[in-house]
């Protein structure tokens, strides 16, 4: 059974706010999901299946609770910021086969408030690995920063080349109303800032925020009569990479896996791709995805992110909201993927709409490239 | 010996598949395992192959030689342990027997430490039943 055209986007929502001490994580699922309802012209007595991660012990289950709702699908998965990319290819695959009709998609976080050090502090797990990881310091930071140097030496990858990618990024937030950093930056103002940890400078780094968002998926016979033009899911495939017993090459992601099969599924090839929303944990997270998904041979990613090719007018215009880079980073922004990709195809993007935009490819990348990390691809189309 | 400095950094949370490696690096010895069946030599440390699944492993003693596989010199860490121990060198180190691990290298200035540099293992006594392999660069 294929998925390809059997469900669509139909609402979404992405919270306003950046900072919100004085908002509980439920009350900005509950708004987010009022918004993204409203956006399709459902009510929350539609919705028949529920989707989210990084809610608790119990996960999705809290959520129902809190929402009031008894949904025929539930689904927790937890693969750390792609969550919400994998959560859309769920929802249509159980959408496709008939467990639900309305499926919606929650995502919530207070990090920024709640001062928690996502990117510098000391994680701690009780997985299998961590005995052998974590009496060495690692970083989520420093993890990709793993990646970044391996990249440098085996291609010769630059530190003003992964810059480039967070200028870009910055200017498409300067046309975006919402996001948290709207000031321009140069590769200059990249390499001056601190090094965070060798060789990530503070501003190949994402932001951390707060904030939230909602997406409301249903089948593609249904989405036809709703408010907006649905956009339809064409494709969605994910993976895990991770240390391979000691093998693993460090310069390749889960998107090499991911990547391909979303695009055979969607029945379409790279050149199809009118735009792309690329997880920007670190200008490396983009460097290293655009090469697995083989948007550009591996090693060549950084000179694939010069001379505006992934910028607004280019040939691949990715995150034209700003990105986890300049928009809003609350530790998992899968879900703003999928919603600004949706907006884009939508034709709502205003400034920063992409011409002609009529199919788009989300990228999530949760954990860290540099141990074990997950990958999600979603092509959408209108 | 002076005043004993108190280890901050987390401590490994043995566990029966990993117990034997941790024994061995309380006596500074450094092992990694290969599976009986396949021939695959893998680590991190586990009760079978990842290859294959095979229990019939061998633990492999190993020459502690390696090189330095990629790094990053962190700068910013606020947990406990390390962030009075700024900057380290974290590192993935290729070993000899051909598999990489999450380490530190130790005993030189992070500025020294490049891609491909000769390392071998040290062992820093984090308690008195639980030893932490590291890298430092070979001395000739």
């Amino acid at each position: 059974m294929s998925i390809k055209g059997k469900a669509a986007v139909v609402g979404v929502y992405e919270h306003p706010l950046r900072w919100a001490p004085h908002k509980t994580q439920y009350q900005i699922m509950a708004e987010s999901a009022r918004g993204a309802l409203a956006d399709a012209g459902l009510s929350i007595k539609d919705v028949d299946g529920l989707f989210t991660s990084g809610v608790g012990p119990m996960g999705v289950v809290s959520l129902a609770e809190h929402l009031n709702l008894y949904p025929d699908y539930l689904d927790s998965n937890s693969i750390g910021g792609s969550s919400f990319v994998s959560h859309t290819g769920h929802a249509a695959a159980a959408i496709a086969a008939g467990y639900c009709n309305v499926a919606l998609i929650l995502y919530r976080s207070t990090a920024s408030s709640d001062r928690f050090a996502i990117g510098t502090g000391g994680g701690g797990s009780f997985d299998p690995p961590e005995q052998f990881e974590s009496c060495y310091g690692p970083t989520t930071v420093g993890d990709y920063a793993l990646v970044a140097q391996r990249h440098m030496y085996e291609f010769g990858t630059t530190s003003e080349q992964l810059a480039e990618i967070a200028v870009t990024i910055r200017r498409h937030a300067s046309l975006n109303p919402l996001a948290k950093f709207h000031d321009p930056i140069t590769v200059e103002d990249v390499l001056a800032s601190r090094v965070v940890s060798s060789p990530l400078h503070l501003l190949d780094c994402c932001m951390i925020s707060d904030g939230g968002g909602a997406v409301v998926v249903t089948s593609a016979e249904r989405a036809r009569d709703l408010k907006k033009k649905p956009v339809y899911i064409q494709g969605a495939a994910e993976t895990c990479y991770h240390t391979s017993a000691g093998m693993r090459d460090l310069t390749n992601a889960a998107a090499k896996q991911s990547g391909p099969k979303a695009l055979a599924r969607a029945g379409v090839t790279h050149k199809d791709i009118d735009m792309a929303m690329i997880y920007d944990s670190f200008t490396i997270t983009v460097c290293v995805t655009l090469e697995s998904l083989g948007f550009c041979k591996k090693g060549e990613g950084g000179a694939f992110v010069q001379n505006g090719r992934i910028g607004l007018g280019g040939e691949l215009p990715i995150n034209t909201d700003g990105g986890g880079l300049s928009s809003n980073h609350p530790g998992m922004r899968g879900i703003f993927l999928v919603i600004e990709a949706t907006k884009q195809l939508r034709g709502e993007c205003g400034e920063r709409q992409v011409k002609d935009c009529n199919l788009a490819l989300c990228h999530g990348t949760g954990g860290t490239l540099g141990l074990r990390h997950s990958g999600a691809t979603l092509v959408l189309s209108v | 010996m002076a005043e004993e400095k108190k280890y901050k950094k987390p401590l490994p949370r043995v566990d029966e598949e990993s117990r034997p490696f941790w024994e061995a690096c309380a006596r500074h010895e450094l092992y990694v395992q290969k599976c009986r069946s396949c021939g695959q030599v893998f680590y991190y440390p586990r009760s079978f192959c990842p290859a294959d699944l095979s229990q019939d492993l061998e633990w492999v003693k190993c020459s502690g030689k390696g090189t330095v596989y990629t790094f990053t010199v962190t700068r910013q860490n606020q947990s406990a342990g390390f962030r009075d121990n700024l900057p380290y060198v974290m590192a993935y180190v290729e070993l000899d027997e051909g598999v990489r691990l999450l380490t530190n290298i130790v005993d030189c200035k992070p500025e020294e430490v490049k891609i491909g540099m000769p390392v071998e293992v040290t062992f820093e006594d984090a308690t008195a039943e639980v030893s932490i392999p590291l890298f430092r660069p070979v001395t000739r």
